[in-house]
C-alpha cells in the first residue's frame, strides 16, 4: 500500500467519512457477537458474498486506529479495467490483489495476502469468491483453506451478513437503503487438510444464517 | 411569553428538569449495579446510557432552531421507515420502488415545514395511497401484490405519516400556544408518552400481575396500563399548564389521551413483531432495540394529541 502521507490521509478521510456515513447511519448495522472480532492483526476476516458494500460493510466494524492493517482480498480482474480504479482500489480501498486462476498455472495467487499477514495485517476475504445470487450462501472455493493451512496459527473468523445484497445487489447501481444484519462467529484455525477446513468455515457461516430470523425475499 | 437565547422559559426549565430526572435514575442504576454487579442490572445500565444519548439529540436539536428540529424528526421517521421495511417481506421487484418511499419523507415534513395543513393530511393517506399501488401494477408482477400494497402503505403510514404530526405540531403549534410556543407541545407530547411508557414499565414491574394481551405481549398487564397511565396524567395536569394554553384539568385529559395511545401503539408494534418472529425492531439503541421499539407509542401518540388539541384549541 501506498506510503504516501496525501494518500493515506484520502483513505482515513474515505472510511471515516464516507464508508462510515454511508453503512453506519443511511445504512444501519445490527451486529451480533461484536465481542468476537479480533483486537489486533494478524487475523481473516471471512465473510459471505452479495454486494459491492461487503467489504466495506466489514472494515466499518473495526475501529478505525486498526484501518492501516485492514485489506481486503480481491480479484485483480473486476478492479484493474481503467487506471483510475486500479489507483483507488489499491491506495484508498487497499486492496490486495488476486490473479483468479493463476493457481493452476503453478505460482501462489495468495503470495500477497500471506505476506500481509506476516506482517500482522487483518484481511477481509470472501471464500465464495464472487457475488452471484442475491442473499443466498453459495458453495465455497478452496483458497481460504490453502491459506489457513499456510498460516495455522493466523484466526479466521466467520462474518455472516444479511441486507447488503438487497441495498445495492450485483448489477444494480441502484442504493436502496436497508438494515443489515452483522453476526460474528467463533474464531477458527487452519488444518492440514484444506477441505475439512473450507467445511468447518461453511457449516459456522450456515448455523450463524440459521440463527437469524431473515425476511422473505423473493 | 419569556424567552431565554429564543427559547421559551418554561421550556428550558421543563427540560432542566428532564435533565434533573434523568440524572437521579442514572444515581440508582449505577447504585444499584454496585450493589449487584453481573447481569442483572445490566440491561437496565445500558438503557440508561442510550436515554442520556436520546434526549440529548432531541433537546438538542428541538432547542437549536425549527429547521434542526424538522431535519431531526424527519430522520427518525426515516430510520424507522427503514427499519420497517428491513423487518417485512418484501418482493425483488419493488426493489427500486422502495426509494419513492423514502423520498415521501423529505416531502412530508416540507408539507409540515411550511405550515401546509391541507397537503400535509393529505399527502400519504391520498396520494402516496393511490399512487404507490399503481405503480406496481404497473411493473406487471401480480405475485403478492396485495401483500405488497398492504405492508408498505401501512408502513408509510405508521412512520412517516404518524410520526410526522410531531413536527406539524412544532410549526402550526406557534399561534395557539402563547404559553410556550410550539416547541412548548412538542416538548409536552414527547414527554409524556415517553414517561407514559417508562411509568408502564414501572408499575407493571412492581404489581404487574393480570395480562392485558397474553398473545401479543405478555409484558403489558392491567397494573401497569393503569398505574401508567394514570401517573401520566398526574404528570400531564402539573406541567401542562407552563407548557400549553390549557388548564390543568385540560392537561389532565390530554395526558389520558398520549397515555392510552401510547399503549395502543405499543402494542400493535408488538404484534408486528410477533407477526414477523423478532424480539427487537433493530439494534440501533442498546437495551431498547431498533427505533420502533423506542416511538412505538408515538405513532399513535403523536396523531391521538394532535387532532386532540387541533379539535379543541386551534382558532
Amino acid at each position: 500500500m501506498n506510503k504516501n502521507p496525501l494518500t493515506r490521509l484520502l483513505r482515513f478521510l474515505f472510511f471515516a467519512v464516507v464508508v462510515r456515513g454511508v453503512i453506519l447511519v443511511v445504512m444501519g448495522l445490527t451486529v451480533r457477537n461484536r465481542q468476537r472480532l479480533p483486537d489486533d492483526g494478524p487475523a481473516v476476516l471471512a465473510g459471505n458474498h452479495n454486494s459491492n458494500l461487503d467489504a466495506l460493510a466489514i472494515m466499518s466494524l473495526m475501529p478505525l486506529r486498526l484501518l492501516p492493517k485492514l485489506r481486503p482480498v480481491a480479484a485483480m480482474d473486476y478492479f484493474y479495467t481503467s487506471s483510475f480504479r486500479g489507483w483507488f482500489a489499491n491506495n484508498i480501498v487497499g486492496i490486495i490483489p488476486v490473479k483468479r486462476g493463476s493457481g493452476k498455472e503453478g505460482g501462489n495467487p495468495l503470495q500477497l495476502a500471506e505476506e500481509a499477514l506476516d506482517r500482522g495485517e487483518i484481511l477481509v476475504i470472501f471464500p465464495e469468491g464472487t457475488r452471484g445470487e442475491p442473499e443466498t450462501l453459495q458453495a465455497f472455493k478452496k483458497g481460504i483453506g490453502h491459506l489457513a493451512r499456510a498460516r495455522p496459527k493466523v484466526p479466521i473468523i466467520p462474518v455472516f451478513m444479511h441486507g447488503l445484497g438487497k441495498t445495492l445487489p450485483r448489477g444494480s447501481m441502484l442504493f436502496v437503503p436497508f438494515n443489515c444484519i452483522v453476526s460474528v462467529g467463533e474464531k477458527l484455525y487452519g488444518k492440514e487438510s484444506y477441505d475439512a477446513f473450507v467445511a468447518e468455515l461453511e457449516g459456522s457461516m450456515t448455523a450463524l444464517a440459521e440463527q437469524e430470523r431473515l425476511p422473505v425475499w423473493e | 411569553m419569556t424567552l431565554i437565547h429564543g427559547i421559551p422559559a418554561n421550556v428550558v426549565y421543563v427540560t432542566a428538569g428532564i435533565y434533573a430526572l434523568l440524572l437521579i435514575a442514572t444515581v440508582i442504576v449505577a447504585l444499584l449495579r454496585w450493589r449487584h454487579p453481573g447481569e442483572r442490572y445490566a440491561e437496565l445500565t445500558r438503557r440508561t446510557s442510550s436515554w442520556w444519548w436520546m434526549i440529548g439529540a432531541f433537546t438538542l436539536c428541538v432547542l437549536f432552531n425549527q429547521t434542526v428540529a424538522i431535519v431531526f424528526l424527519a430522520f427518525i421517521s426515516y430510520l424507522a421507515l427503514k427499519e420497517y421495511l428491513s423487518l417485512i417481506p418484501t418482493r425483488r421487484i419493488d426493489r427500486e420502488l422502495l426509494l419513492f418511499a423514502y423520498l415521501a419523507i423529505p416531502l412530508q415534513y416540507y408539507w409540515a415545514a411550511s405550515d401546509w395543513y391541507g397537503m400535509f393530511i393529505v399527502f400519504v393517506p391520498v396520494w402516496m395511497f393511490l399512487f404507490f399501488p399503481a405503480l406496481m401494477a404497473l411493473r406487471g408482477e401480480t405475485q403478492n401484490f396485495l401483500r405488497a400494497v398492504g405492508t408498505i402503505s401501512w408502513g408509510l403510514m405508521l412512520t412517516v405519516f404518524a410520526l410526522s404530526h410531531m413536527a406539524m405540531l412544532l410549526v402550526s403549534g406557534e399561534v395557539p400556544n402563547p404559553v410556550a410556543g410550539g416547541v412548548g407541545l412538542l416538548l409536552f407530547l414527547v414527554l409524556l408518552a415517553q414517561f407514559n411508557d417508562v411509568a408502564q414499565y414501572c408499575w407493571g414491574k412492581l404489581l404487574g400481575r393480570h395480562n392485558v394481551t397474553p398473545q401479543v405481549s405478555p409484558n403489558k398487564t392491567w397494573e401497569g396500563l393503569i398505574g401508567g397511565v394514570a401517573t401520566t396524567v398526574l404528570l400531564a395536569a402539573l406541567i401542562g399548564p407552563y407548557l400549553t394554553p390549557m388548564d390543568w384539568l385540560w392537561s389532565a385529559l390530554a395526558g389520558a389521551v398520549i397515555g392510552v395511545a401510547g399503549f395502543l401503539g405499543d402494542i400493535t408494534i408488538s404484534a408486528v413483531k410477533r407477526d414477523l418472529g423478532v424480539k427487537d425492531t433493530g439494534g440501533l439503541l442498546p437495551g431498547h432495540g431498533g427505533i420502533l421499539d423506542r416511538v412505538d407509542s408515538l405513532t399513535y401518540a403523536a396523531p391521538a394529541f394532535f387532532h386532540f388539541f387541533r379539535y379543541f384549541f386551534y382558532p
